[in-house]
């Protein structure tokens, strides 16, 4: 049983994160009808946003201070980040410990901005091509954002850590009444799976709760009955982009201290988003928070040693196996919707 | 000529002529002209541009003819070259038996993958491409390692057992052969202060690849290239019209599986090693952007993306920042560190860049491809001698001459 839980909540993150790039690519898919090779890209850039901000809360003068010496016997010069020089040292070291949360705050503009120049840019001249065509170019664009943040960063992985305060984990186990021990989880991850529902139920009530989402809802369902009715329904969806940009690149904020930012990370990724999308149902966003969830928690328990000396290498390829079977089985994947994307 | 028309004939002769004088063509530059690091004449080269070519035009008899957009073709590839590496360490060396049991297995592969993936179109059937390219990757990585020896890739060894070759004293590792003649022997001539090389290898490449293409003519003006491309026009009205559209398209990817595994089996025979990194979706990628660059659906667009991409990306890995100063350094000094700059992320470590780029820009603007590019060139220069309006022109392919009904 506990050995369950914890297959579980070792799923929770991954498919946190699967749930929210799903979240996004299902929002373009669904309101511009665009296939996005390059959420994976924006994905990374929000990660990168991370370091981005990291290192420049850590951006730092150096001073003399004569009454130390370094080794050599010449006086010892000491780094200190500008925040702390501005607002003090405890309230600067604050900030650079908290720099990943603080990055949220400092993607969501980047992001939108992002996503804006990317539809209005690019994305906006396709709508009337093939969805071949739509794959091409965003395809391109992400190897084109990949090569350019490798630039910039390096290919190296950049760790970026979590506040000393979440650092660790904690025995979850416990507060079930399970032996101590059994059942250890970091609270990074646990963070991060909070976090993700409250982003992917902050969507959904945007999206059924508000003016705005009703009309893009009604957009999603005709969107030339909306436009007949005078909505000007493109802006409303490049808003739209703007905001799955935004959902993607703060999952890839918090996912900075679970895997060291690279270059390709956004690609690895996309893969396995694009299979959670066709799992979920093409167009049906609580299908793609599902699937996104389930082939974590699948993925997390194929990876169980049981399992795996039964079925050796089944934790690599089992998300693959059950997107094929649930291809064959229900074409529509779990919650599509009969008439998106069946030409 | 081959029962081809007069046209494909020109095209087929103009194919073999570029490949049997391609070590001329990719030498244009003499050695001490400042010039050299633009040639491409070497072996390694020569041999990919074919090898890829063959990839590429496998590849469009799916995409170019009947639309479906496969992101899983590394898998054939590498499969080919898995294959062919056994064969070497199994049977001989000798490079005809890898080959050809390199596309038996990448054909029966794909008979699998294509029944599956074939059962959805559009975006699904690139995804499930995609996802079975990636399993058969992650399970060469994983399951598969007895078989793939894992990240290290397979290699020849000299305990491997080679039953047709016999026993050697030999110390060193056998080299792969046709019939004696090894593959990494070439014939150097050094003509016009130039060295063109003459590799077997890449000769051997070129008839294959000379085949692959002829092949490839017949399939595209066969009454099945024309079924395929009526799949691509309107797969509905063919259903309606109560043809069944499946043992077609599947055999147009078995077909082009095939290519990918003999692309994948001659690369392991001018190189015998074969790793898993070769069945990456970037692979995958490499050759829809070889495909798209050329030209989806023609017939030469394969082959001219395949080269250009190849041979690009091997000119523009060796510019680095020096090269750039001395090629920029009459510009004055301020001026020049820019223009050095701008052009150094472009090139060397910065070639990717550029691919996407031109990728990027080719999509968008010529969505033909090169061969669309070359075509409107032409009407460019021609647009003065015959003013037609595009509409009145007939196609050829859609409206055959009127043939006499009353003799």
């Amino acid at each position: 049983m506990d050995a369950i839980l914890l297959q579980i909540l070792n799923g929770l993150d991954k498919g946190s994160a699967y749930a929210l790039i799903a979240l996004g690519l299902t929002l373009i898919f669904g309101t511009l009808g665009v296939v996005n090779f390059a959420h994976g890209a924006i994905f990374m850039i929000g990660a990168f946003c991370a370091v981005t901000l990291s290192r420049l809360l850590s951006l730092s003068f150096e001073t003399v201070d004569p009454t130390k010496t370094d080794f050599l016997g010449n006086p010892a010069t000491i780094k200190t980040p500008y925040v702390e020089a501005w607002f003090g040292p405890e309230f600067g070291s604050a900030m650079i410990d908290w720099a990943v949360p603080l990055a949220i705050i400092f993607s969501i503009p980047v992001m939108i901005a992002v996503g804006f120049i990317m539809e209005r840019g690019l994305i906006k001249h396709f709508y009337k091509r093939p969805h071949a065509d739509q794959i091409l170019v965003t395809f391109g664009l992400a190897i084109v954002l990949q090569e350019v943040i490798k630039y910039f960063y390096g290919a190296n992985p950049i760790s970026t850590p979590a506040p000393e305060v979440f650092k660790g984990s904690f025995d979850f186990g416990v507060m079930f009444g399970f032996d101590p021990n059994a059942i250890i989880y970091p609270y990074w991850r646990m963070v991060y799976f909070l976090f993700a529902a409250v982003v992917i139920g902050a969507v959904f009530s945007f999206l059924r709760f508000t003016t705005f989402g009703m009309v893009v809802r009604a957009g999603m369902a005709d969107r030339e009955t909306v436009g007949l009715l005078g909505i000007d329904i493109d802006r409303r969806f490049t808003i739209m982009f703007g905001l799955a940009a935004a959902v993607a690149g703060m999952a890839g904020v918090m996912y900075a201290p679970i895997l060291s930012p690279n270059y390709h990370m956004g690609m690895d990724f996309l893969v396995l988003s694009f299979v959670v999308v066709v799992v979920g149902g093409m167009g049906s966003l609580p299908g793609a928070v599902a699937a996104g969830f389930l082939l974590g928690i699948l993925e997390s328990f194929a990876s169980m040693n049981e399992v795996k000396s039964i079925l050796p290498g089944i934790d690599q390829i089992v998300i693959y196996v059950v997107a094929i079977i649930i291809l064959l089985t229900r074409p529509r994947g779990l919650m599509g919707k009969r008439g998106v994307m069946e030409e | 000529m081959l029962g081809l028309n007069k046209t494909d004939s020109k095209f087929l002769l103009i194919v073999i002529l570029l490949t049997l004088f391609t070590p001329f063509l990719m030498q244009p530059f003499a050695a001490d002209s400042g010039l050299d690091q633009f040639n491409g004449g070497y072996p390694d080269l020569m041999q990919k541009v074919a090898i890829f070519g063959i990839f590429a035009v496998g590849f469009n008899i799916l995409f170019g003819l009947t639309g479906y957009l496969s992101f899983g073709h590394a898998a054939f590839l590498g499969m080919g070259s898995y294959a062919a590496v056994w064969m070497f360490k199994l049977l001989t060396m000798n490079v005809i038996p890898a080959i050809l049991l390199s596309m038996i297995v990448s054909g029966l592969l794909a008979v699998i993958i294509g029944y599956i993936s074939l059962r959805r179109s559009g975006i699904y059937f690139s995804i499930l491409t995609l996802a079975f390219a990636q399993m058969c990757y992650k399970m060469a990585y994983s399951v598969l390692t007895p078989i793939t020896n894992g990240e290290t890739g397979l290699q020849l060894s000299l305990s491997d057992p080679r039953i047709l070759d016999g026993a050697t004293e030999s110390t060193s590792l056998p080299v792969t052969n046709i019939f004696g003649l090894a593959m990494n022997s070439s014939y150097k001539l050094e003509a016009l202060n130039r060295v063109f090389t003459f590799n077997v290898g890449f000769y051997f490449c070129a008839i294959i690849a000379s085949i692959a293409f002829y092949i490839a003519i017949r399939l595209f003006r066969s009454p099945f290239g024309m079924m395929l491309r009526a799949v691509k026009s309107n797969q509905q009205r063919m259903n309606y019209m109560g043809l069944n559209t499946k043992p077609y398209t599947l055999a147009a990817f078995v077909i082009s599986g095939m290519y990918a595994g003999l692309a994948g089996g001659l690369l392991a025979a001018m190189d015998p090693l074969a790793g898993a990194d070769r069945m990456l979706w970037t692979a995958s990628g490499e050759v829809v952007i070889m495909t798209i660059l050329g030209g989806a659906g023609t017939l030469m667009g394969p082959v001219l993306g395949a080269g250009v991409i190849k041979y690009l990306e091997n000119i523009f890995s060796k510019i680095n920042e020096s090269v750039l100063h001395s090629w920029f350094h009459w510009l004055p000094d301020g001026l020049e560190e820019v223009v050095v700059w701008v052009f150094a992320r472009f090139t060397g470590e910065g070639w990717h860049l550029t691919l996407g780029l031109t990728f990027m820009l080719v999509v968008t603007f010529l969505p033909g491809g090169l061969v669309e590019g070359i075509k409107r060139l032409k009407k460019l220069t021609k647009r003065g001698q015959k003013p037609k309006d595009k509409l009145d022109a007939p196609d050829p392919e859609h409206t055959p001459p009127p043939s006499k009904h009353v003799v």
